[in-house]
């Protein structure tokens, strides 16, 4: 039930996304879903690839620095109210969130987490029936 | 173990005599034998008369890398040539290499000074030493040869290079002193591990290392690696080459053998003495040489002079750490920085690369300090707050070291330059006029 994401260290210059984007796609690696962390002078870009072995050996062979994280994705209606039912959830089993993203896609909102206890929260999640996704599903969305 | 108890451990009085009375007659000696000194002299309105006392060295002209070159090949020779017995060069990074002619009585100096570095480093007349310093015009080579022999010890003359073959004669010669290049014993520590001999089956106890610069991280390298004393041998090929100073035991501090070499710290930029105990560029006037005596000859090195007697009994005074070269130190808002103070931060802290950058430029009338460093692979994190804090650390260690804080930017790997020869680690964008 998790997920590999990957984590990709860039200077704040400019085209280094650029870059990265066509490297993927030259290796005909697709991007899920991605964001970036970023401050004065260095950004940090987090991303859910098709195929995170290949994408983090492209990308070491380019040298970036590459990490892989994991992560887990929930998925809950695209409704009012139903992204707060899945994180009091998640808050009342006293579980920290580092940092999340979403992406909605019609009837579905696809939020992916990075929380202090990755175990703890697959089990609260799924003791409370919330629709966690699998890497494999991910990608058909 | 001191080889001359006589001059090592003299008072401090006595030892200026020795010095008034040797730097005057080496004065006497290059204003009637070398013609660039006597013009110098002239020029500035000094006779050897004039110079009475040691504290009349301040009247003297100063000699520089350039005057070597501009005098190549043996312009600042004092003595005929039919009295010089062995020429030495350094290899010189551009043009005419610097070249030193020594009497019979200079190579008996050089054994003197060199028998007192590896006595000190406890090596004797029972010891066989391994010389895997290259042989030739570079100092080092001859220059240890001629201290192994002065003590009556038993040299190896390996020279360098030819790896396996050195470590078949350490094994079987059974050397118990080894005299390099501080990089080459490293590689010398790799190659003994790969040799199939075991660490017991060698002799090797004392390391006499030096011609370059190293830390005392390369140090501590060097003993686990090899499983002996490390030590440091200085010298500079002007002015005589290997055997200028060495450490004791206690390894605190070089001990300068300044009855053979006055040495003095001046201003780097004004050339005006500075007070005993504070930093500035060493200077040294060969005071026992005939062949090429030099006056005031100034290394570019930034260190300072400690005289207080040594615990190892040795009363000559002692240099400390060599803090960088004048050529390379920066004023930025008004503190002396040194890129060598910004390496030894980089290299002791264990999540960077030993690979770094220094941008200074003037924005709005006021010093900008930029270092670029790289995070060893393993350390990049997903967590930007690790990457901040580790940010933060590298800032706090080189406020407290420099004395000035640096932004401080974390870079992509392998971003920075890597180079074979001598880095360039340094754009300093300000423009003064």
């Amino acid at each position: 039930m998790l997920i590999k994401q990957l984590s990709v260290f860039l200077e704040n210059k400019k085209g280094r996304f650029t870059e990265i984007a066509s490297i993927l796609g030259a290796a005909n690696i697709n991007m899920t879903a991605f964001t970036v962390a970023e401050n004065s002078d260095f950004g940090i870009l987090r991303m859910i690839v098709s195929d995170p072995e290949k994408a983090r050996s492209v990308l070491k062979e380019n040298r970036y620095a590459v990490n892989v994280t994991d992560v887990v994705c929930v998925e809950c209606p695209n409704q009012p109210g139903s992204l707060a039912k899945i994180m009091s959830v998640i808050t009342g089993a006293d579980i920290f969130i580092e940092y999340m993203y979403a992406f909605s896609t019609g009837e579905k909102a696809l939020v992916i987490l990075r929380p202090n206890d990755l175990t703890k929260t697959l089990t609260v999640l799924q003791d409370n029936q919330v629709g966690l996704v699998k890497a494999c599903d991910l990608l058909k969305h | 173990m001191i080889w001359n108890e006589t001059m090592e451990c003299m008072s401090r009085d006595k030892m200026r005599q020795v010095q008034s009375e040797r730097l005057k007659k080496t004065v006497e000696r290059v204003y009637h034998n070398c013609e660039p000194y006597r013009k110098r002299m002239q020029e500035q309105g000094v006779s050897p008369a004039d110079i009475r006392t040691l504290d009349d060295i301040v009247k003297l002209p100063f000699t520089s890398k350039k005057d070597l070159r501009d005098f190549y090949p043996f312009g600042l020779l004092s003595s005929p040539m039919s009295e010089i017995v062995r020429l030495q060069a350094s290899s010189g990074t551009t043009g005419k290499p610097i070249v030193v002619g020594y009497t019979r009585n200079d190579l008996a100096i050089w054994g003197e000074v060199g028998a007192r570095c590896f006595t000190a480093y406890g090596l004797g007349k029972q010891d066989v030493v391994q010389v895997s310093y290259g042989y030739g015009l570079f100092t080092g080579g001859l220059g240890a040869h001629c201290a192994v022999e002065t003590i009556g010890g038993t040299v190896i003359p390996m020279s360098s290079g030819n790896t396996e073959k050195q470590i078949m004669l350490m094994h079987d010669f059974g050397a118990v002193g080894l005299a390099c290049t501080p990089s080459y014993a490293l590689y010398l520590a790799d190659a003994m591990k790969d040799s199939g001999y075991s660490r017991e089956e060698f002799k090797l106890k004392i390391g006499a290392f030096g011609a370059e610069p190293w830390t005392e991280g390369m140090r501590k390298e060097l003993e686990e690696k090899l499983g002996i004393k490390a030590y440091d041998i200085y010298g500079l090929t002007e002015i005589i080459g290997p055997g200028v100073g060495h450490e004791c035991a206690f390894q605190n501090g070089t001990h300068l053998h300044e009855d053979h070499f006055f040495p003095e710290i001046v201003n780097p930029e004004t050339g005006e003495p500075m007070a005993p105990g504070e930093y500035g560029e060493l200077v040294f006037s060969t005071i026992t040489k005939d062949g090429m005596p030099l006056l005031r000859f100034r290394t570019r090195d930034l260190t300072r002079l400690i005289y207080e007697p040594c615990e190892c009994g040795r009363t000559t005074v002692r240099m400390d750490r060599i803090l960088g070269r004048c050529d390379d130190m920066l004023i930025i808002r008004g503190v002396n920085v040194f890129p060598s103070q910004v390496e030894s931060v980089i290299c002791e802290l264990p999540e960077l690369e030993p690979h770094y950058f220094i941008n200074v430029d003037r924005i709005n009338n006021l010093d900008t300090f930029e270092v670029l460093v790289e995070v060893k692979e393993e350390f990049y994190t997903d967590e930007v707050s690790k990457l901040l804090d580790l940010r933060k650390r590298i800032v706090h260690r080189l406020q407290s070291v420099i004395g000035l804080s640096p932004d401080v930017k974390l870079v992509e790997p392998r971003s920075i330059e890597r180079s074979q020869g001598k880095a360039k680690r340094v754009n300093d964008k300000r423009k003064f006029k």
